[in-house]
């Protein structure tokens, strides 16, 4: 699905993604950890095509897209959240969802004279699938709402739901839970566990280990901008390397 | 009357401008400070043409065509620029553009202007052309309202909206931010210059002075006043400063102040601007926050 080989990225003279290879493979969802700083969302920024590569490529269904720019890679397959939630707070709830659409006709000027129908026809089916999706993500009653208006979990949940108007192929999300309560958490799993079972594949970066334990069949572990170890849950629970990244050396401990 | 006829033409044209710098500047959140530069494209290239014996109508596609070509060879070179930069760059064009109209005599007569452009036979010159000229300039005003009414309430104007608050987000969605940017001022090129080449028929006087800073400052107003982001904003915002400005006129000044006049309008113009953007930001017309 997404390949990464010998991705490597420095700003300056500091190293922030240090020749990082994997490849998600088939699994479902799989996780990205780390300590504050070790390089995670400078991956996905490269991964989203929001900052280039020094060297290496990336590849998406044997694709290669280190490269392109954000855009087309989106139009790809890939989506993504931000870290700090982004969505569009002067448009309404619905119209953030409807303008997630991909490749809308209506967004060309001459369509919108000369096929005017279609463009109706299109508007109306993503605005039923927009409406689909705030109901599944429980928001239905905030449509008309401007999205500033919305709380932050209710934001986070928006931004997942912008990603399922595009029918991505992969989604990648950063840190999806932070900062919202408990019980949004839990239908924001039960929505990324229904995504996983319609074949979506999820890669996530997340500071919440239970969670991550509990979504995640495979976990990818970086340190100081280097993938230091990948494994199923239980292997990175045990893993001295891991135990070590995060809570420093015997010999260090004070 | 005539004088109220006037002064609605006057009205309608910057509408018609306030309009096309509202796509921009409301709808893809682009601060273009040059704008005046498509107005003043727009008048002489359809003023020069119809001197030199071209049909008005093919002058005035002429115009159109080389405002929306210039368009996007400014969108080429600005839109790499962000924020600030862009609204400089754009600002520094306006001033090169009227540069070039005051030093290329030998094709725009520099400072002296070009007088006595013509206007179609059937509107005439006469008083009684005042009527006519009002019905095509509320024409044109009505196509372009229509015309950027259907783009707004399109998804084109949406995305320009999600370019506007997040060019991240909008990329992130797969949205193509220069493309779209691009046509926005494509468009609003079209647009201004085809207020300008209203402006040079009906006047059928224009030289480089009448392309300058303050007519900048001056459309912002009337966007800024009617409301930014919304197209019946810019419309009633035109008609509002242009009427507010001839109202000013009225006050009663000593003529021992009368040198003082042209300056004081320029200081409320100034001081309006201030006061909306500090009590009103979103203007008369506010963006509707469905």
């Amino acid at each position: 699905m997404l390949e990464l080989k010998n991705v490597r990225k420095s700003f300056g003279g500091l190293i922030a993604v240090n020749d990082v290879s994997f490849d998600l493979g088939d699994v479902g969802i799989s996780g990205l950890i780390g300590p504050n700083g070790s390089g995670k969302t400078t991956l996905f920024h490269l991964i989203s095509g929001f900052y280039k590569l020094d060297s290496g490529t990336i590849s998406l269904k044997g694709e290669p897209i280190s490269g392109l720019p954000p855009h087309a890679i989106s139009q790809l397959g890939l989506s993504r959240t931000f870290q700090q939630t982004r969505v569009l707070p002067f448009l309404s709830t619905l119209d953030n969802l409807i303008s997630a659409a991909p490749n809308q006709l209506g967004e060309n000027l001459l369509p919108l004279f000369f096929m005017a129908k279609k463009v109706r026809q299109e508007e109306a089916l993503n605005r039923e699938k927009a409406m689909e999706i705030l109901e599944q993500l429980k928001l239905s009653d905030l449509a008309t709402l401007p999205a500033g208006d919305l709380s932050y979990g209710q934001q986070k949940l928006l931004e997942l739901g912008r990603v399922l108007m595009a029918d991505p192929a992969l989604i990648i999300l950063d840190e999806p839970t932070a900062g919202i309560n408990p019980s949004l958490i839990r239908s924001l799993v039960t929505t990324l566990k229904q995504l996983r079972d319609k074949g979506i594949k999820i890669f996530l970066v997340e500071h919440n280990m239970p969670l991550v334990a509990e979504l995640c069949e495979k976990i990818y572990v970086m340190d100081s901008g280097a993938l230091i170890f990948s494994g199923s849950p239980e292997e990175v629970q045990g893993n001295k390397r891991v135990i070590e990244a995060y809570l420093g050396r015997d010999n260090n401990a004070a | 009357m005539d004088y109220l006829y006037h002064i609605l033409v006057l009205a309608m044209i910057f509408s018609i401008f306030a309009m096309s710098l509202n796509l921009e500047l409301g709808f893809a959140g682009l601060y273009n400070f040059g704008h005046i530069a498509f107005f003043a494209i727009g008048a002489y290239t359809s003023a020069l043409l119809s001197l030199n014996g071209v049909p008005i109508p093919l002058a005035v596609v002429a115009a159109l065509v080389v405002a929306g070509v210039i368009g996007a060879i400014l969108a080429r070179f600005t839109l790499g620029l962000t924020g600030d930069y862009f609204g400089i760059a754009t600002l520094v064009f306006a001033e090169m553009v009227q540069l070039l109209l005051l030093n290329e005599r030998d094709i725009t007569r520099g400072p002296m202007g070009l007088p006595g452009i013509p206007r179609p036979a059937w509107i005439g010159s006469g008083p009684e052309s005042l009527v006519w000229f009002l019905l095509v300039a509320g024409m044109g005003t009505a196509i372009v309202f229509l015309l950027l009414q259907r783009l707004a309430n399109a998804p084109f104007g949406r995305a320009l909206k999600v370019v506007r608050e997040d060019e991240f987000v909008a990329q992130a969605l797969g949205k193509d931010t220069t493309r779209l940017k691009t046509k926005a001022m494509v468009v609003g090129s079209v647009l201004a210059g085809f207020a300008g080449v209203l402006w040079a028929h009906y006047i059928t006087y224009i030289s480089p002075a009448d392309f300058t800073l303050n007519e900048t400052i001056f459309v912002l107003l009337c966007v800024v006043v009617g409301g930014k982001g919304t197209n019946l904003g810019p419309l009633l915002g035109g008609f509002a400063i242009v009427f507010f400005g001839e109202f000013v006129r009225f006050i009663p000044i000593p003529s021992e102040f009368s040198r003082f006049v042209a300056p004081l309008q320029g200081m409320i113009y100034g001081g309006l601007l201030i006061v909306m953007m500090l009590k009103r930001p979103q203007g008369l017309i506010s963006e509707s926050r469905r």
